[in-house]
C-alpha cells in the first residue's frame, strides 16, 4: 500500500506574538515545528504501515529549503521517503495555489492510495488543504477523522462532529484529514534521526512538477489579505437578575436600544 | 558550539522525551520509593538512548560523541538519576566490552545490554581501593580452565539489579597493575552476593552496593580481552565516562538556571520580583557565564573524541573537572536564591543540589582530573 502524507512547518503558535501595531505575527526567534495535526497524520500513516506489511509512508511538503529539517524528522520517526516542493514561485499561496501544487506533486509520485493530511495547519487553521487536495485528484475525502479501521482497499473511519461523530465508509484510494484525538505521535528514535541524515530529501520545482508559474503561489491565489489585526478585547459582559419576564423584558428592551431587534 | 541539524533533533528529541516522560510526579515518586520505573526505561532503551554511540553492526545507534554528550545533558537537565541509566551502556557497562570483547561476547552480552534486555555493572572500586583503583585486592586464581575470585568491590552502581558485572581482580600480585585482569561474572553464580544497597545522598532511583566475591568460579571464555590488561581496559573506560559525567553536570546545572530563571521572576519581595536586584541578577549571570564556559568544554572534548585527537583524554578530564565543579556551584546558588524554598524537598534545586554532589567524585574525584590534566601537561 502506497501512503502519502501531507505535512507543513509551522511557526510554534504558542511562542508567537503578535505585534500589536502592524497586526502581523512576530517570527523572529520562534522554533517552527511540525504542524501538530500533520504528526497525528503520519502516526496513522506510520501504524497503517506496521499493519500492512510492504507499504511505504512518503512524506510531501510544500514550503522553503528550511523546511528540510521538518522532512527529516519524519523520517527520523519512521517515514520511508521525503518530498520538498520549493520554488520561488510557490511562495504566497493561499489554499487554493497550496493545495494546486501538493496534487501536481502527488500526482508525480503516481498517485496513494491513501493520503492523509492533518485537520488543518496551527499558523492559518483554515482546515481546507487536504478537502482541496482530493477535489483535484478526484478522490473521495473524510475530514475530521478520530478513529481509523482499514482492511483490504476500504477505510472505514468516525468523523468527529461538534456533538457526536459520523461512521462512513470510503473506498480507496482516497484522502483522510485527521485530528488530535485519532492517536499520540512516536517519538523519533535515535537511530530514525541519524538514518534520516543519510537520505536524500527530493525537491521539485514547478518544472519538475509540470506546472506553469501562473498556476501555483501567489498569483494563483484568490484569496487577498487586506489587513491582519488583533481584535479589541470585548467588555465585560452584563448579568441580568429578577424573574425570567423582568430579565426578558430587560434583554429585549437593550437589544431595542442597541437596534439589534 | 554551532550545533548541526542532526545533533539539533537529537537534543529535541531527548528534550520532548524528558519533559513528557520525565514529570514532577513520576520524579517525586522515585524519590519516594527509590524505584525508577521500568516502564520509563524501556522506552529510552527503544528509542535507542542506551546505545547511542555503540556501532550499529553491535546493535547500536552508531551515533557519535557530540550526540552522546547532548542526550546525557538533556536527559541530566530534567532527571539526572534517569541520565544515568541512559548513560551506562553507552559507558560504564557496554565501555569495557566494546573495548575488549571478543565477538561472542559482544553478542552475548554487548547486544542484549544496549536493547536494555540485561544490565551490567562495573566493579573496580574496592573499600581501600578508590582514587588509587591500582592497589585493588581481589584476587583471581587460576584452576583448570576457570578462574576463582575471592574479594570485595564497593559502591557499584546498579550491582543490586544487575544480571552481569565487569570485575577487575588481580591475576599476578607480582606486576602491579600489569597484573589486573577483567572478568565477566554472572551475578547469579555461585559465591556472588551484593552488601544492602546504599543510603545515598542523591541519585535516588539508581541503587548502589558492594559486590562480594566468595570463591567465584568464573570460566576463562569470561576473561575479558587479555590477561594483565585489565587496568588499562578500565582506564579506557573511565577516559570515556569522564565526558558523560560532564555532560551531566551541564544537564543540571543547565536544569537549575531554568528553575532559577523562572522563580526568580515570579517570586517578589519589597513589592518586586527579585530578578530585579543587582545581588540576584548579577549571581544569575556568573552562573550562566560559568554554565556557558563548562559547555564549550564538554563539546569540545566531545568532538576530539569523534576525531580520535590525542588531546582527547586531557580534554575529557578538564571538562569533568570545570562542568562538574560549576555545576555544585551553580545548584548552591540555585539553592540560595530560591531561599527557604530551596531547602524544601517539593522544589526541584533541592534534589538538583543533592544528585550533582557525587559528580566531583564518582568517575575520577576533581583531583584526580587535575592529576590527569597536569601530568599530560608536565610529564615531558
Amino acid at each position: 500500500m502506497k501512503i502519502v502524507v501531507c505535512v507543513k512547518q509551522v511557526p510554534d503558535t504558542t511562542e508567537v506574538k503578535i505585534d500589536p501595531v502592524k497586526g502581523t505575527l512576530i517570527r523572529d526567534g520562534v522554533p517552527s515545528i511540525l504542524n501538530p495535526d500533520d504528526a497525528n497524520a503520519l502516526e496513522a500513516a506510520l501504524t497503517m504501515k506496521e499493519n500492512n506489511p510492504g507499504s511505504t509512508v512518503s512524506v510531501i511538503t510544500m514550503g522553503p529549503p528550511q523546511a528540510d529539517y521538518m522532512l527529516r524528522e519524519c523520517l527520523a520517526m519512521g517515514a520511508d521517503a521525503a518530498y520538498l516542493l520549493s520554488d520561488r514561485v510557490f511562495s504566497g499561496a493561499d489554499t487554493c495555489a497550496t493545495s494546486a501544487t501538493l496534487a501536481a506533486g502527488i500526482r508525480k509520485l503516481g498517485g496513494a492510495d491513501i493520503i492523509i493530511t492533518g485537520r488543518q495547519a496551527i499558523d492559518g487553521d483554515t482546515a481546507q488543504v487536504g478537502p482541496q487536495v482530493a477535489t483535484r485528484l478526484g478522490i473521495p475525502v473524510i475530514s475530521y477523522v478520530q478513529k481509523i479501521y482499514q482492511e483490504g482497499d476500504m477505510v472505514y473511519a468516525e468523523r468527529k462532529l461538534e456533538d457526536g461523530y459520523e461512521r462512513l465508509a470510503v473506498k480507496m484510494p482516497c484522502l483522510l484529514t485527521t485530528v488530535k484525538e485519532l492517536n499520540t505521535p512516536r517519538y523519533m528514535t535515535i537511530k530514525g534521526i541519524i538514518e534520516a541524515y543519510e537520505k536524500e530529501i527530493i525537491v521539485w520545482d514547478h518544472n519538475d512538477l509540470c506546472i506553469e508559474p501562473e498556476e501555483c503561489g501567489l498569483s494563483a491565489s484568490p484569496t487577498k489579505v487586506l489587513r491582519t489585526f488583533v481584535a479589541a478585547p470585548k467588555g465585560k459582559g452584563e448579568i441580568l437578575s429578577g424573574t425570567e419576564s423582568e430579565m426578558a423584558e430587560a434583554l429585549i428592551s437593550k437589544l431595542r436600544e442597541k437596534h439589534v431587534l | 558550539m554551532i550545533f548541526s541539524e542532526k545533533h539539533k533533533l537529537i537534543r529535541k528529541l531527548v528534550s520532548d522525551f524528558a519533559k513528557k516522560e520525565l514529570t514532577n510526579e513520576v520524579l517525586d515518586k522515585v524519590e519516594e520509593t527509590g524505584i525508577f520505573p521500568k516502564s520509563i526505561l524501556d522506552k529510552m532503551a527503544d528509542l535507542g538512548f542506551y546505545g547511542v554511540k555503540i556501532p550499529r553492526e553491535l546493535g547500536g545507534q552508531g551515533g557519535d560523541n557530540l550526540a552522546y554528550v547532548i542526550m546525557i545533558e538533556e536527559l541530566a537537565r530534567v532527571s539526572p538519576v534517569a541520565s544515568l541509566y541512559a548513560n551506562s551502556p553507552n559507558s560504564l557497562s557496554g565501555g569495557p566490552i566494546l573495548l575488549s570483547g571478543t565477538k561472542e561476547q559482544l553478542e552475548k552480552y554487548l547486544r542484549p545490554c544496549v536493547k536494555g534486555e540485561i544490565i551490567i555493572a562495573f566493579a573496580l572500586t574496592e573499600p581501600d581501593a578508590g582514587s588509587d583503583a591500582g592497589s585493588i585486592n581481589t584476587i583471581a586464581i587460576e584452576d583448570g580452565d576457570a578462574y576463582i575470585l575471592n574479594g570485595r568491590k564497593t559502591f557499584i552502581t546498579m550491582a543490586p539489579i544487575a544480571d552481569y558485572t565487569i570485575v577487575y581482580a588481580k591475576t599476578d600480585l607480582s606486576k602491579g597493575t600489569k597484573g589486573i585482569t577483567a572478568f565477566i561474572v554472572d551475578m547469579k553464580a555461585k559465591g556472588v552476593s551484593c552488601g544492602k544497597p546504599e543510603d545515598k545522598m542523591g541519585l535516588i532511583g539508581c541503587p548502589t552496593s558492594d559486590i562480594v566475591l566468595d570463591d567465584v568460579r568464573v570460566p576463562k571464555s569470561e576473561i575479558l580481552g587479555e590477561p594483565g590488561r585489565g587496568f588499562i581496559n578500565a582506564m579506557k573506560t573511565l577516559d570515556g565516562g569522564r565526558l558523560g559525567v560532564a555532560a551531566q553536570s551541564i544537564g543540571v546545572a543547565q536544569g537549575c538556571m531554568d528553575e532559577v530563571i523562572k522563580y526568580s521572576k515570579e517570586r517578589r519581595q519589597f513589592r518586586q520580583p527579585i530578578c530585579n536586584f543587582q545581588g540576584i541578577s548579577f549571581m544569575i549571570a556568573d552562573m550562566a557565564a560559568k554554565l556557558a564556559a563548562a559547555k564549550e568544554l564538554v563539546y569540545n572534548a566531545a568532538v576530539l573524541m569523534d576525531r580520535g585527537d590525542k588531546d582527547a583524554g586531557m580534554a575529557c578530564a578538564m571538562a569533568k573537572y570545570y562542568a562538574s565543579e560549576i555545576c555544585n556551584e551553580i545548584a548552591g546558588k540555585a539553592v540560595q536564591i530560591h531561599g527557604g524554598y530551596g531547602f524544601i524537598k517539593k522544589y526541584k534545586v533541592e534534589r538538583f543540589y543533592r544528585d550533582c554532589r557525587v559528580f566531583t567524585i564518582y568517575e575520577g574525584t576533581s583531583q584526580v582530573q587535575q592529576m590527569v590534566i597536569a601530568n599530560k601537561l608536565l610529564k615531558n
